[in-house]
């Protein structure tokens, strides 16, 4: 139970300290060093990364969303493409899903020529992939729970009964 | 009354809030974290806001019934009865009202004859008083104690010489002290109440806002929440008037919505003050409270977790200051006292702080008898601006104590 709260509070805010997280959890900092560890042990939590707004950057950063369909064989299954695509370091995300299409993959480059490169070059060779599907990120709102607007001034008067 | 609009004697006599003067100062400077706003810092439930968007694209905005709309009553009849085992009829005991104040301030107008006494157990929310006062009647103080953890006694009531009051007004969990009372607290109050033939205000907007375990909550049954209502005792209903509403639990301050719970011809006669001076309750307001209770029991869920991570780190970190601190289990707000060696009364430590370090709280004497040498201390606000403001805290201790 406290390694879940403690997972929850650094998906919150990796960058909370023990002890901070000891004080909203009511347990001892030893406790919460504990739990961050047993879960980065046991490869639940896998690191820990900003959530960057890149439209607030000036150097431009291309971001797409690629629908993937494969096909399998006897010696070749889901597990097996995955591995050869995540390698690549263009690939940040790569998801089997349901529906229309098999993997979802999110790449990022420097330039949209980059990234349609690393598409054709790279992806849609690999022999079990019969079709890709590229679609650029023009805006994004929202990143891992975390909206990227300039959020909501408090309006709140400043002391209240 | 003269021709020059002179205030009416019981205007005149309720006199500027204790608030005020610390709202003026906080104006005054743009530095200040403020640690003693009354609301949440949430906005309401999306799908609330987009049920009163709706509502208003479809052209609803004329009045409804003076008791609310049907659907809204029927839901919180269902909810109050699921939550907390109160149960009300839509039809005739529930009142729906802009805020729960509008709810309290019935009440007193509908049940206080001029000269009534109403026992208030404090410290408490500050405008039970004033209400009062404008409906012709005379508060008596109930001083609740911290070694009662804040909860109200029988030997408090007697000590007060509360038998000969007409109403008691409960806040549980209270503001500003955020203490809960349980079941079994209430008992011996209800069979107080019971003896003495006191009716009962229990105000309970914070009702949804209390951090023990529910599920090992002793006093949960026969609802689901930590909290109890006084009138789920038995005697109690016929004597009860409960005030809740959307603006704490739902974030919904800014749409002015809540209701009260009580025997038909009790609520009768609030709506009978209700139908006259407000007619119904804002129209756009009672389809989002609709929306709230179908739908947002997980947004509650979410604020309440938030509320009880910053409630933890808030009362650790005012022991660590050396700062004495009430394990406050319900509302959002804790109740520290003042350090030790603090040479001077709360309401000037409160002042310089917020002079000295922007800060801003609320000396506890502005709620009445029992708040003397605290402060409130509320955690609606984010983790950030409450670490950076107990760092504050703890400078401005540091150099003054």
């Amino acid at each position: 139970m406290s390694e879940r709260e403690v997972l929850e509070l650094l998906r919150e805010n990796a960058r909370y300290d023990t002890a901070d997280i000891a004080r909203m959890t009511d347990l001892d900092e030893d406790e919460v060093a504990d739990a961050i560890e047993a879960l980065e042990a046991a490869g639940i939590v896998r690191g820990y990364q900003a959530v960057v707004d890149w439209d607030r950057l000036e150097d431009e950063r291309v971001r797409a969303e690629v629908e993937l369909n494969v096909t399998l064989d006897r010696e070749t299954g889901y597990d097996d493409i995955a591995e050869r695509l995540a390698r690549f370091p263009q690939v940040k995300a790569l998801r089997l899903i349901s529906g229309d299409y098999d993997f979802d993959m999110e790449v990022e480059g420097d330039s949209i020529r980059e990234v349609s490169r690393f598409i054709s070059e790279k992806v849609a060779p690999v022999p079990e992939i019969t079709q890709t599907v590229t679609h650029y990120v023009m805006a994004s709102y929202k990143e891992n729970g975390i909206e990227l607007g300039d959020g909501e001034d408090d309006d709140r008067l400043s002391v209240s009964p | 009354m003269t021709g020059s609009l002179e205030p009416a004697e019981r205007v005149q006599a309720v006199g500027p809030s204790g608030i005020r003067r610390f709202f003026e100062i906080a104006e005054e400077r743009d530095d200040v974290i403020s640690l003693g706003v009354g609301e949440p810092d949430f906005s309401a439930p999306w799908a609330a806001r987009d049920a009163a968007i709706q509502s208003l694209e479809r052209g609803k905005t004329s009045y409804t019934a003076n008791r609310g709309m049907y659907d809204l009553r029927e839901a919180i009849s269902r909810y109050v009865g699921d939550r907390f085992g109160l149960e009300y009829g839509p039809d005739e005991e529930i009142l729906v009202t802009a805020g729960a104040s509008e709810a309290v301030d019935l009440a007193f107008r509908a049940f206080v004859d001029p000269g009534d006494t109403v026992a208030v157990a404090q410290p408490a929310y500050i405008s039970y008083g004033p209400g009062v006062t404008f409906a012709g009647g005379e508060v008596l103080p109930v001083r609740t104690r911290e070694e009662d953890d804040f909860r109200l006694t029988v030997e408090a009531l007697e000590t007060a010489g509360a038998e000969t009051a007409d109403l008691l007004v409960l806040c549980y969990p209270n503001n500003p002290t955020g203490a809960v009372m349980s079941r079994a607290d209430l008992e011996p109050i209800a069979a107080f109440a019971r003896e003495h033939d006191l009716a009962v205000l229990s105000d309970e907007i914070y009702a949804e806002l209390t951090y023990d375990e529910r599920d090992t909550a002793a006093d949960a049954s026969p609802g689901t929440a930590t909290h109890a209502s006084i009138a789920t005792l038995p005697g109690m209903r016929e004597r009860t008037i409960v005030c809740n509403g959307f603006s704490k639990a739902h974030a919904m301050t800014g749409l002015r919505l809540g209701y009260a719970l009580g025997p038909g011809g009790a609520i009768n006669a609030m709506n009978r003050v209700h139908q006259y001076g407000m007619l119904s309750a804002p129209t756009t307001a009672q389809y989002a409270a609709l929306e709230a209770l179908d739908s947002c029991g997980d947004d509650v869920e979410a604020m309440v977790d938030q509320y009880n991570r910053r409630r933890r780190f808030v009362i650790s970190r005012f022991r660590e200051i050396g700062m004495p601190c009430f394990e406050a289990k319900g509302a959002f707000y804790v109740f520290p006292e003042v350090p030790d060696g603090w040479d001077g009364i709360a309401n000037e430590f409160a002042e310089r702080l917020l002079r000295e370090r922007g800060v801003a709280v609320v000396p506890g004497d502005v709620f009445g008898v029992g708040g003397e040498g605290h402060l409130r201390v509320s955690y609606a606000t984010g983790l950030e601006e409450l670490r950076e403001a107990l760092a504050r805290i703890e400078s401005f201790v540091d150099q003054h104590v």
